[in-house]
C-alpha cells in the first residue's frame, strides 16, 4: 500500500489555500475555453503556459490540469445547450444531450452530464493511484497493429448504429476518412488531396468541421422549423440539480462499463474522443431499449461524459510514465514539465515523488472543485435557453465563426466552417448520418497510419493482426462487432423473410 | 485569454527601459513567434524556452505571442510567415525543414522565401536499441543490419531528417534497414522501449527519460567528437561515455539538426540584426546553458555568413540523399 501512503503525501502537498485558490481559478478558466468553441483546451493550456514559467512544478501542473478538467466540463454544455461541441470528446454528447435540452430538460441533461463525468474522473483517478506501475508495463506492450485494432474496435462498436440505411452511413464514414486524408502524409512525407491549395497543406481540422456540421447546420434547420427554441420551456430550478444527482444511481451498470472503456482507451493511448464515441456505441447496442437514444436518452448522456472523464483523466498516466501524451492537451502539458526541467518518463515517478503525487492528489480535489462550480452554472446556463431564438441565434453564428478562426487563425477555415454547415444542413434533410464522418475524420488518420506502419513491420502480411493474444483478441472481439448487424439480418432473414428489411433500416 | 496574456506582458514591459540592441531598429508592436511544430515538439521547446528567457531579462519591450503552426510537418507555419513577406514581427523558428521541406513536397513556399537570423544550437543524433537488445556495440549492430532481414528502424515522420540519417547509415555500412515513420521521435522512443522496433536515431531528449530506466541504451552519436560529460545518466553511463559512431566504424563525420531562426524575406537588414543581437544575449543566459544541458544539445551560436555557409554544407549533403532516393519532387 505504498501508493496510498504517496497519495497521502500528495494530499499534503495539494491542500494549501494557495493550491485550492488555483484550482479553482483554474477551473473557472477552464469552464470559459471550454464553452467558447473552437478555444478548446490544447489552446487554453498553451495559452495559459507562459504565465506558468515562474511558478513552482507542483502549483504550475495544478493550475494547467484544473483548466483542463474545466474545459472538459464546459465542453459538454455548449454540446447540450446548442448542439455545438466545445471539445472534439463532447461531440458524442450532442447525440442525446440536445435531443434533451430541446425537449426542455436542459437542466436534467446537463446535471446528468457534469455528474457522470466526475464519476468517469474519479474512476481514471482511482485506476492512476492504484494500478500506477501495472498499467504503465501495460501501456508499453502497445504497438501499431495493436492500435490498428483498438481503433478498428471504435469504429465496429459504432457501425450499423444509426437509424439511417447502412449505406448512408458507409458514404459518410467514407467522406470522412477522405476529410481525413487531406494534407501531409506521415508514412509517405508527401501531400493528398491538396489541389496544390497552400491552405490545404495543414489538412482539415475536425474542430472545425464538427462546428459547421452540428453548429451551423443545426441553426439552419431551427432556422427552417420556425425560429424557435423548444428550450424555452425549460424548468429552472436548484430543486431540479438535486434530483438529478439522486436519479444517478439507476445508471450503475453504464456508468461502469463507461468507467471501464474511458481507462482503457485513456491509458492504451485511443484518447477521449475515440472513448466517447465507443461507450455511447456500446451503450446503444446493449441498450434494452435502442429506439430511445438520438432522442433524448439520458443514459446517451451518461455513457459518453464518464468515458470522455475516465479517458482525459487516465491519460495522464501514460504521459508521466512514458512520456505518451494520451490527448492533445496531455501534449502540451507534456512540453510544460520539459520546460520547468522535468523530463516525463519511466523515473519520474522516482526521481519527483512529490510532484507526482502531488498532482495525482490534485486531481481529486480538482475535479471536487470542478463538479461544485459547474453544477453552480447549470441554471445559469439553463436560463440562456430562454432568451428569444432571434437574439440567441445570431449570437451562436458569430459564436460558431470566431471558434473556427480560433482553431489555427486562419481565414481559410471560416470559410469551410460556412460550407460544413450547409453540407450538415444537407445531411440531416437528407437523412445521411453526420456522427460516421466525425468518427472517420477523428479517427481515420491514425487508424490508417498504424494499419500501414503494421503493413511495413510485417512486410505485408496480415497475419501481425494475430501474432500475439492481444492484438488477437482486440481484432477477433472487432471483427465479432463489425459482423453482428450482418449476421443478425441474416439470421431475422431466415426466421422471416418480413421483418428483414425493417431490421436492416434500423441497422 | 489571450487579451489578459497581452495586458500582463504589457504591464510587465512598461517597467522596461527596452534592450539596448546594437541596431537602430526596435519592434513597436508585439512580436509573433511563428512556431513550425505542434505544442510540445522539440521546436516548440526551443522557441518557449526563447520566450520565457527573453520575458525573465526583459530583453524586448514588447510583448511577445507564441502561434503553433505545425500543420504538414511544419509547411503551415513557414507558408504563414512567407505570406507576409518583409514583415519584422513574424519570427519564425524550426529545424533544417525550413530549406530541406521545399525540396520532398511541393508546398506553397520556398526556401528563399525567408532571411536566416541565426542558428541557436545543434541536437545530436544517436543510434538506440531497447535497454535488453542483444547488439551490444555498433560493430554487432551494423552485422545484425546486414543480414537478409535487416533490422526494423523506427524514426520521426517520413522524408525527413531521421529517414534522411538512417539512408547515410545504409550507404556508408552496406546495412539494411526498414524505416517506420511515426508522427514524433516521442512514438519511436516508446516503440523502442517496448521492443516493437529493433532501434531508433532519435535525439538526447526524445529518448532519456526511457534511457534513464534502462528500456533503452545508446550505441553511438553522430557527432564529431564525444558530446560534453555530464551526470552519469544510467548503468554507470553519462554522454561522454558514449562512443562517436565515426570511432565505432560507421564513416559518417557529423549529423546534426540545427535549431534555427528566420525572418520573411524583404525584412529591414536592421530587424534582422536587432534579432540575431537578441539571440545572441539569450544564448549568453544561465538558462539558455541549463536548457543545452538539459536536452543534451551543442551550444552553437551561428549569425550572418556563418549559418549561410552552414546551411549550404547541410543542404548540399540532404540533397544528395534525396536523389540517391528518388524523393526530389517537381
Amino acid at each position: 500500500m505504498d501508493n496510498v501512503a504517496n497519495l497521502m503525501h500528495g494530499f499534503s502537498i495539494a491542500l494549501t489555500a494557495y493550491h485550492v485558490g488555483l484550482m479553482m481559478a483554474g477551473v473557472m478558466l477552464g469552464i470559459l475555453v471550454g464553452v467558447l468553441p473552437g478555444l478548446g483546451a490544447p489552446n487554453g493550456v498553451s495559452l495559459l503556459l507562459p504565465l506558468t514559467f515562474t511558478m513552482d512544478p507542483v502549483s504550475a501542473i495544478i493550475l494547467l490540469t484544473s483548466m483542463y478538467w474545466g474545459a472538459l466540463f464546459g465542453g459538454s454544455t455548449t454540446s447540450i445547450l446548442f448542439n455545438i461541441p466545445g471539445e472534439p470528446s463532447s461531440v458524442a454528447t450532442t447525440f442525446d444531450g440536445y435531443p434533451m435540452a430541446k425537449n426542455g430538460r436542459a437542466a436534467h441533461a446537463l446535471t446528468l452530464a457534469f455528474l457522470s463525468a466526475a464519476t468517469g474522473a474519479l474512476f481514471g483517478v482511482l485506476v492512476i493511484t492504484l494500478l500506477s506501475g501495472w498499467v504503465a508495463k501495460f501501456a508499453l506492450k502497445f504497438s501499431s497493429p495493436e492500435f490498428f485494432a483498438v481503433y478498428l474496435l471504435t469504429f465496429a462498436s459504432f457501425i450499423g448504429m444509426g437509424h439511417s440505411s447502412p449505406f448512408k452511413t458507409v458514404v459518410s464514414m467514407m467522406l470522412g476518412f477522405a476529410f481525413a486524408a487531406i494534407g501531409m502524409d506521415t508514412i509517405s512525407g508527401s501531400l493528398r488531396l491538396t489541389f496544390d491549395m497552400i491552405e490545404l497543406v495543414k489538412g482539415i481540422s475536425f474542430l472545425v468541421a464538427v462546428i459547421g456540421l452540428f453548429g451551423l447546420g443545426e441553426l439552419l434547420l431551427t432556422m427552417e422549423e420556425g425560429l424557435r427554441f423548444d428550450g424555452i420551456r425549460a424548468r429552472i430550478s436548484p430543486r431540479e440539480v438535486f434530483q438529478t444527482v439522486r436519479e444517478l444511481p439507476r445508471y450503475w451498470l453504464t456508468l461502469l462499463r463507461s468507467g471501464l472503456i474511458g481507462c482503457w482507451m485513456g491509458i492504451t493511448p485511443g484518447g477521449p474522443t475515440a472513448a466517447s464515441f465507443m461507450s455511447y456505441g456500446i451503450a446503444k447496442r446493449f441498450a434494452r431499449r435502442k429506439d430511445g437514444y438520438g432522442k433524448g436518452e439520458p443514459a446517451g448522456v451518461v455513457a459518453p461524459e464518464t468515458a470522455d472523464h475516465a479517458a482525459g483523466t487516465s491519460a495522464i498516466l501514460p504521459m508521466l510514465a512514458l512520456g505518451i501524451p494520451g490527448s492533445a492537451t496531455a501534449a502540451v502539458m507534456m512540453g510544460g514539465l520539459m520546460i520547468w526541467g522535468m523530463t516525463p518518463g519511466p523515473m519520474l515517478f522516482i526521481e519527483r515523488p512529490d510532484f507526482v503525487w502531488g498532482l495525482i492528489a490534485s486531481m481529486y480535489l480538482g475535479n471536487v472543485v470542478a463538479v461544485v462550480l459547474v453544477l453552480a452554472t447549470v441554471p445559469l446556463f439553463a436560463a440562456i435557453l430562454r432568451i428569444p431564438f432571434s437574439i440567441i441565434g445570431p449570437v451562436i453564428v458569430v459564436v460558431c465563426f470566431i471558434g473556427a478562426y480560433t482553431v489555427d487563425g486562419s481565414v481559410f477555415d471560416m470559410g469551410l466552417v460556412l460550407a460544413f454547415g450547409l453540407a450538415g444542413y444537407v445531411f440531416k434533410k437528407l437523412d445521411y448520418p453526420i456522427a460516421p464522418l466525425v468518427l472517420a475524420m477523428v479517427l481515420g488518420d491514425k487508424a490508417e497510419d498504424a494499419f500501414r506502419q503494421s503493413m511495413i513491420m510485417s512486410k505485408g502480411t496480415l497475419g501481425i493482426f494475430w501474432s500475439n493474444p492481444l492484438v488477437g483478441t482486440i481484432m477477433t472481439l472487432a471483427l465479432l462487432l463489425l459482423l453482428w448487424p450482418l449476421a443478425s439480418a441474416l439470421v431475422q432473414r431466415l426466421g422471416g423473410a418480413g421483418s428483414a428489411s425493417s431490421s436492416v433500416q434500423a441497422g | 485569454m489571450k487579451k489578459t496574456i497581452l495586458a500582463a506582458a504589457l504591464l510587465a514591459s512598461a517597467f522596461t527601459a527596452g534592450a539596448a540592441g546594437a541596431a537602430d531598429w526596435k519592434p513597436a508592436k508585439p512580436v509573433e513567434f511563428v512556431v513550425t511544430s505542434g505544442a510540445g515538439g522539440g521546436t516548440d521547446n526551443f522557441a518557449r524556452t526563447i520566450q520565457a528567457i527573453v520575458t525573465k531579462h526583459k530583453l524586448v519591450a514588447q510583448p511577445i505571442v507564441v502561434v503553433n503552426k505545425g500543420g504538414g510537418n511544419g509547411a503551415e507555419g513557414y507558408v504563414y510567415s512567407a505570406s507576409a513577406a518583409g514583415d519584422p514581427y513574424k519570427l519564425t523558428f524550426g529545424t533544417n525543414n525550413q530549406y530541406l521541406l521545399p525540396y520532398v513536397a511541393k508546398l506553397g513556399y520556398k526556401a528563399s522565401d525567408f532571411a536566416p537570423v541565426a542558428t541557436m544550437a545543434l541536437d545530436e543524433f544517436l543510434i538506440w536499441v531497447n535497454g535488453e537488445s542483444p547488439l551490444k556495440d555498433t560493430k554487432a549492430y551494423v552485422e545484425a543490419a546486414k543480414k537478409p532481414d535487416g533490422l526494423r528502424m523506427g524514426g520521426s515522420q517520413s522524408k525527413d531528417t531521421d529517414q534522411t540519417l538512417v539512408s547515410l547509415i545504409s550507404q556508408a555500412t552496406g546495412a539494411k534497414f526498414t524505416y517506420i515513420p511515426f508522427k514524433s521521435g516521442g512514438e519511436a522512443a516508446v516503440q523502442l522501449a517496448g521492443a516493437h522496433i529493433d532501434s531508433n536515431v532519435n535525439n538526447p531528449n526524445e529518448n532519456i527519460g526511457q534511457w534513464k530506466a534502462g528500456m533503452v541504451r545508446p550505441l553511438c552519436v553522430f557527432s564529431p567528437a564525444r558530446m560534453e560529460a555530464g551526470p552519469k545518466v544510467a548503468q554507470g553511463m553519462g554522454w561522454s561515455d558514449i562512443p562517436t559512431c565515426k570511432e565505432t566504424g560507421i564513416a559518417i563525420d557529423s549529423y546534426r539538426m540545427p535549431r534555427t531562426v528566420w525572418l520573411p524575406a524583404g525584412a529591414p537588414p536592421d530587424a534582422v540584426a536587432f534579432y540575431a543581437d537578441l539571440l545572441k544575449k539569450v544564448s549568453a543566459t544561465p538558462e539558455w546553458k541549463e536548457y543545452i544541458e538539459r536536452t543534451s544539445q551543442s551550444d552553437a551560436f551561428m549569425a550572418g555568413e556563418d549559418m549561410i555557409k552552414f546551411v549550404k554544407q547541410d543542404e548540399t549533403r540532404a540533397v544528395e540523399v534525396f536523389k540517391a532516393e528518388k524523393w526530389i519532387v517537381q
